[in-house]
Order: C-alpha cells, then structure tokens, then sequence
C-alpha cells in the first residue's frame, strides 16, 4: 500500500538489515506489584508488532520498556533483557539518552509542546548535537513529510502546534519523533483520542513508516491491530500469553485466553 | 413568605449590604487618596529633587530609589526562586529534605516584615557590613518576597502537564534540558505574574527598609550599591513624622503616596490581565 | 549525548537548584539565629518572665525597664479589635462572591479585592491619621484621634481583602455535587450556604482568618503612624498604644548597637517570630485536615 500523493516516499532507500529485538524474561515491579511477569519475546524489525490485552494487562508498561520511560518512575525495579542492535539496554554501560533518540514514543493523547510547529520537529535535534540550522531545517522537512503533514503545515511553521486538529497533532508528534532517526517507533494507543478519519489516515501512515522503522503499537482495539499489524502479541494479567502472525493469532488463536478475548468476553 | 423564605432574605440582604459596606470603605479610601494627591502631582514633583527642607519640590530621588530597591530585590530573589520551585517539584527528593524547606517557605511567609529589617539590619547592615545602603534593603526585599516567588512557580511548574515532560523524556532529553526547554518555558507566563506580584510588594513595603536602606534625605540619586536611598514608602512616612513644618510636608506625602499607589496597582493590574489571558489561551 | 560535559551539566544544574531550595532555610536560618544572637541578651538580663510581664517600658531612662507588657496588651488589643471588624466584612463579601453575586459582578469584584490586597500598608497609615483620625475625634468626642481604635479600624480594613480572597477560594472550590444535593433535599439557597457550602470550606476559612491575624499582628506602618504611640497598658479602647511592631520601628533608630535597648528590641522580634511561627503552624495542620478529609 503506497500513497501516491507522497513523493517523498518513492525515494525512499530501504535500511540495511537490522536485527530483531529480542526480550528476555523481562520482569518488572512497581513496588511490590509484579507488573510484567517473564515475559520473552522477539519482535521483527521493518513489521508492525501490536500489544494487545484487556486494560490494565500492562501492556503501556511493557511498551515503555523499550526506551526505559520506566525508569523515570519511583521504586521500579526491572529484571530481564532488552536486546537492541546487539546490546542490551538494560546493561549499565548504555546510554539511557541515545537509546531514547533511537527508540521514538508517540502517546495515547497528542502530546506537542506549546511551541510552533518547527520547534516541536526540532526538538529532538540539538540534544542529538545537530545544532546546524541548515541541517535542522532539512530534517523538520523531511520529518514533516515523512509523517504526511508537509504539505498541511509548509506555510505555517511558525504557528503553534495547538493550531492543529488532533490528528494533524498526532501526525506532528510522529514527525517529531522521526526526527531524531529513530530506528523503533513505540505507539501507545496512538489514535484512541481520535475520530475514525484521522485514525484511518494514522493507520495508513503507520504501513508505510514500517518501511524504514520498527514499530510496536499498544492498542485496546483488535480491529485497528488486525488491519495494520504483522505480528500481534497478548498479554494477560502482566503474561504474554500468545504472539505470532496476526492473522493467525486472530483467526485461529491457540490459548483459550486469547480466544476469550478476542471474542469479547472480557477486556 | 413563609420563615425559611424571610431567613433566606434576611440572610442574603445582610451579606449583600455588609459586603456593598466594605467595598465602599475601600472606595472611600482611594477616592480620599486620589483627590488628595491628585493637585500635587505635576511634571515638577516627579522630576524634581525636594528642596527647602522638603516643603518644596519633588520626589525624583524617592521614585528612582524605589526602582533601585525592587529591580535589585527581584534579581536577586527571582533566580533563587524560580531554582527552588524546580527543586520543590521536579527533584522532589528526600522527602523529609522537601518537608523541611517547605515548612521554611511557609514560616517565611508569615514573618512580619519589621522582623525582615531586623534581620537585615544585624545581617547585611552589620555582619557583611554593607551598611545601610541600596544593596542591604534590597536583599532584606529579596528574602521578603522569595517565598511570594517560589509559590507562585511552584504553582505554575505544576500546571505543566505531564505529557510535555513525557514527551521531552521520549526524545532523549535529559531532566535539566527537560525543564529548560520544555517546564519553565511553559510555566514562564505564570511565573512571571508571581515575579510581577512580588516587585509590587517589594516596592510597597516600608518596615523592611526603615533600618537597611532608606533615608528621609538625600539630593543626590543613589551613585553605587553601597549609598542610602530614598524610597516612596519610607518618604510618605518621613513627611508624616519628621521634619518640622508639617503643613507643607502633607501634601507632599499625598503626592507621594499616589505615586506609589498607581505604581503598585498597575503593576498588580498588570499581572492581573496576564494571569486573565494566560488561563483564557491556555489549550492543554 | 552522552558524554562528560553533559554529565557535568546535569549534576551542576541539580546542585544549583538544590542549593536554590536550601537557600530557603538558610534564610529562615538566618532570621532566627540573627533574632536570638542580638535578643537573647535581654532574657538573660531581665529573665524571661520579667520581660513578658513586666509592666513599664522605660528603655532609655536610667535605671531603664524592659517590660513589654503593655507593648504585647497593645498589640493584642489591637489585632483582635481589627479581627472583629474584618472578619464579618471579608467573609460575608467572599459569601456575596462567592455564592450570590451576578458573573459580571464577580468578574469585578474579584480582581478589585485583589488589588486592594496589594495596597501598601504605609498608604493605609496615612490614610489613618490624615482621614479617619479627626473623624474619630469629632464622633466619640477624644482628645486624641490617634489610639487603638481608630488603628484596628484601619488595620481591620487592611485584613478585609485577605480573609475575603482567600474564603472565596475556600467557597468556590466547595464541589458542585454538594450544593446540588442540598437544593435536591429542598434547602434553599440561603440554608444550603449556611449549612453545606460554609462548614465544607470552613478549613479554608480559619486559615484565612489566621492569615488574617498574623498579618494583623505583624502589621508596622499602619500601628506606626495610627495607634498614638503610647508604651503603657491601655484603659479603653480609645486610649493610644503602642505594639511590638511600631515598639521596634519608631525605637530601633535611636538604639545604640549592642546597648540592652537594642537587645530588648530583638527580644521583641522574637517574640513577633515565636507568635508568627505558632500561627503558621496552626494554620498548616488545619490546611493538613484539609487534605486528608
């Protein structure tokens, strides 16, 4: 599915291989609540994984594993691994900072700063050392187009970003997170404060970002993971208890958990 | 009407009246100020230096006094201030350490301004032997309005969702850079009504200063941190008590006293309209 | 980016806000240690007791007496005259704000309490000696219209905007959902003020009174100028006092560093602080019920 009225796309160069991520036995605690119970998983780079579960099954939490937005949360304590690119991030030497760059998050509720719409791209830049405006001004283009909102916004860049409707904002958070390179790209619920047209249009935007960066999405709704995901996993009660293709976990689930589930009898 | 209704008119004819009573005190009290005042200001009074013994002429060096007092004061109180919210809501850590300074803040708060003076005459005036002088009565101001400052932008640094933190985090950013660039810039507006409200403070208070700064007479306007100064508070009660020809001093204080009244309430007014605005465009 | 500079950068921010928020109890420090350094003299010269209650303030006679009874009666007289006038008037306006008044109105008269909150007190002085003194004289027939009463009905009207901004904050914030039920019970809006609305905001209430009180208390310009400045315990209302506060402001300047004057002086801001400090605490444990309710 390739959007034709999005040049910039054509061009694009597929990255070099990169290598699967791989989650080992991943155990966290808020306190003394065990949130996510040894959980091991591998998710495949260039492919939407969604996350799916009944609310509260800690999938957020488990999706802000993956750039360590945990850590900024008291008393949490994480055992297991993370590994990205060959390195666990949960080893001491790694860089909490540049992991982050590398690792994007758009959120459940369009998240702009109250700046104009060029700073919110530019954000991520500086902290990254790009410092040079040229430089800048070429990736909030790119960012921008990238994330469909090039052509909505290259008149007004210096307008605030609350200007924008809620999709709109969205897309610009996307961009904002593209920005910086990043390589993963975390959704958490990213359209559920959305009316169906702008998530339709996230939808689409999220098949065609695949090309260039992983994407794991945390979504409370099957439909929207079973049309745009490749992989889907389950979690239930902080467990993953089922993850494979999305078409066959959806069509021919193999616990009875997940088949409950999906058929709606809790969640 | 039955009794519960003759309550209820009672009841809310008396708030009605009691509250059109003290409003109208109020206004008896600047409209008395006003008329007073308002035959003495000319270009001359607020130009000029007081002469013959301050029965005549203006009270430039007062105003440009009071400049110095509050603009020092704020510089010297804002920085602390605005630092100390940060810590107070962003560290946060040790709790009792947090504890601790916040029952600081709160005792500062209350402590009469007279005792602020002490403290800066034994403080700045004696043990850092600045003596009485510009800098000592604008430090004493700067201590005095600290806490106006740290709550007010505590306040403001808490009205900062979440979420911009989040997604400064997300990005890489680190905690300082996290609240450079994304929770004071945005708690700015707010923050600055507090620093606004507190310079109008600091120019009003008259205790503070009696002993640390201020001087019933000076021709010259204040040439370095360490000369004494006139200040429009301090003048008004100097008029009022000392000097020798009362009748003449009067209406200078009157004069003086609707200067400082249209300082001190336009730039209340001021951060009134802002804070207005502020919650009026606030979108998140 | 992860390197030494930034690592640097983090941790002296962290350190200069820290010490930003230390800055608070180095002040705080400051005062007391300054206050008892200077003051504590006079307790050990005259004792603790004497200089309570002791009856005759005599600095600067030889032999001098340092008895601050009359100084304490004058400030507590004073205060608590001011109190009973302003409390009625700011808490029956914050009910009109609150409750009563059309928006338009309370779109004025909001921010116009606010403002005369922000009056200095020196201009409230001068109005006080220059506009309510002679009128004073003239109504209850004094020979001086300089005395307590006519300084706590200032100082009253000075309290008024306080106790009234910070009670209305108390009123509106009193939740929907209860008047409704009130008016669902079929109380009327009259009963639903008086039995619902106020006890629900009736912490934020006291508060502001005892913010009210400790301003009262601390209060110098306007006792200063008003009160008449007499150091001896008042017969009536309408005799003239003198606070701690204008104790401390009208002598300060004329006793010598170091001399038992100056040191009784301090003794006396201890006593402010030590008041003061009780009321702020007084107040935070009412704010505390607040939040645990």
């Amino acid at each position: 599915m390739v959007n034709m009225e999005h040049p910039a796309m054509a061009a694009k160069v597929l990255p070099a291989d990169r290598q699967e991520i791989i989650v080992k036995d991943l155990n966290l605690w808020f306190g003394k609540k065990h949130i996510l119970k040894g959980i091991s998983i591998s998710i495949i780079p260039n492919n939407i994984t969604a996350v799916i579960g009944p609310s509260g099954c800690g999938k957020s939490t488990f999706l802000r594993c993956f750039n360590r937005m945990n850590d900024l949360i008291e008393e949490t304590k994480i055992k297991g691994s993370i590994i990205i690119d060959g390195i666990d991030i949960y080893s001491d030497k790694i860089d909490v900072y540049s992991l982050r760059t590398k690792v994007g998050m758009v959120f459940q509720k369009p998240n702009p700063f109250p700046k104009s719409i060029y700073e919110n791209v530019a954000f991520g830049l500086p902290i990254k050392g790009i410092t040079n405006k040229n430089a800048i001004m070429e990736k909030v283009e790119k960012s921008l187009k990238d994330a469909w909102l090039w052509d909505e916004v290259k008149d007004r860049l210096n307008a605030s970003a609350f200007e924008l409707s809620g999709g709109q904002q969205q897309r610009l958070c996307i961009a904002r997170a593209l920005a910086t390179d990043s390589e993963i790209l975390l959704f958490d619920e990213p359209t559920s404060a959305l009316d169906p047209q702008a998530t339709n249009k996230i939808e689409k935007l999220l098949i065609e970002l695949k090309q260039f960066v992983t994407i794991v999405i945390v979504t409370h709704n099957i439909a929207q993971a079973a049309r745009i995901s490749d992989y889907t996993a389950f979690l239930y009660l902080g467990e993953l208890i089922e993850c494979g293709a999305t078409d066959k976990l959806c069509t021919v689930p193999k616990d009875k958990r997940t088949e409950e589930y999906l058929t709606g009898k809790f969640g | 009407m039955n009794n519960r209704n003759l309550k209820q008119y009672i009841g809310i004819t008396a708030t009605r009246v009691i509250t059109i009573i003290s409003i109208l005190f109020l206004i008896t009290f600047l409209v008395f100020i006003f008329s007073k005042g308002w035959k003495v200001i000319s270009f001359s009074f607020l130009f000029e230096s007081p002469r013959e013994g301050m029965t005549k002429g203006g009270i430039f060096p007062a105003i440009i006094g009071t400049l110095y007092l509050t603009m020092l004061s704020i510089t010297f109180a804002f920085p602390i201030g605005v630092l100390c919210a940060v810590y107070l809501s962003e560290y946060a850590k040790p709790k009792w350490l947090i504890n601790i300074i916040r029952m600081a803040i709160n005792t500062l708060a209350g402590v009469p301004s007279i005792v602020f003076g002490l403290f800066g005459l034994a403080v700045f005036v004696g043990m850092f032997k600045f003596g009485v002088s510009v800098l000592s009565g604008a430090l004493t101001l700067g201590v005095l309005i600290l806490p106006i400052i740290i709550n007010a932008s505590e306040e403001a640094i808490k009205t900062v969702p979440n979420d911009f933190r989040e997604a400064a985090y997300s990005l890489g950013a680190t905690k300082r850079q996290t609240i450079m660039k994304v929770v004071l810039p945005t708690a700015m507006p707010s923050i600055l009504t507090g620093a606004i409200i507190s310079v109008g403070r600091a120019a009003g208070e008259t205790a503070p200063i009696l002993f640390t700064a201020a001087t019933f007479y000076t021709r010259k306007l204040p040439q370095s941190l360490s000369d004494e100064v006139m200040a429009l508070p301090y003048h008004i009660y100097a008029l009022m008590t000392e000097g020798t020809h009362p009748d003449a001093q009067i209406p200078i204080a009157y004069g003086t006293a609707i200067v400082l009244l249209l300082l001190v309430l336009s730039i209340n007014a001021v951060a009134i309209i802002v804070r207005y605005r502020i919650r009026r465009q606030r979108k998140w | 980016m992860y390197n030494k500079t930034n690592i640097i950068k983090e941790k002296l921010f962290h350190f200069i806000a820290l010490f930003s928020a230390l800055c608070a109890i180095i002040f705080l420090s400051g005062i007391i240690i300054s206050l008892f350094k200077e003051g504590y003299l006079i307790f050990k010269e005259v004792g603790v007791f004497h200089f309570l209650f002791g009856k005759s303030w005599y600095p600067s006679q030889d032999p001098s007496e340092f008895g601050i009874l009359s100084l304490l009666i004058g400030s507590i007289v004073v205060t608590v005259l001011a109190l009973i006038i302003s409390i009625p008037l700011g808490i029956s306006s914050a009910i009109y704000i609150a409750e009563l008044a059309k928006p338009k109105e309370k779109e004025i008269l909001k921010p116009f309490i606010e403002l005369l909150a922000s009056i200095p007190s020196v201009i409230y002085g001068l109005f006080g000696v220059v506009f309510l003194a002679p009128i004073m004289m003239k109504l209850f027939n004094l020979s001086i219209g300089l005395n307590a009463f006519t300084a706590s009905i200032i100082l009253g009207l000075m309290v008024v905007p306080i106790i009234s901004s910070i009670s209305e904050d108390a009123i509106s914030s009193v939740p929907k959902s209860l008047r409704e039920a009130a008016f669902a019970l079929g109380a009327n809006k009259w009963e639903t003020i008086i039995r619902v609305v106020l006890p629900a905001a009736k912490s934020g209430i006291i508060s502001s009174i005892i913010l009210g009180f400790g301003r009262a208390i601390g209060e110098t310009m306007v006792v200063l100028m008003v009160a008449g400045n007499a150091a001896c315990i008042p017969k009536s209302i309408f005799n003239p006092v003198r606070p701690m506060t204008s104790a401390i402001a009208a002598e300060m300047g004329e006793a010598a560093v170091g001399s038992s004057h100056y040191n009784a002086l301090f003794g006396i801001a201890i006593v402010l602080f030590v008041i003061t400090f009780i009321s702020n605490i007084i107040t935070e444990q009412v704010r505390k019920r607040i939040r645990t309710k």
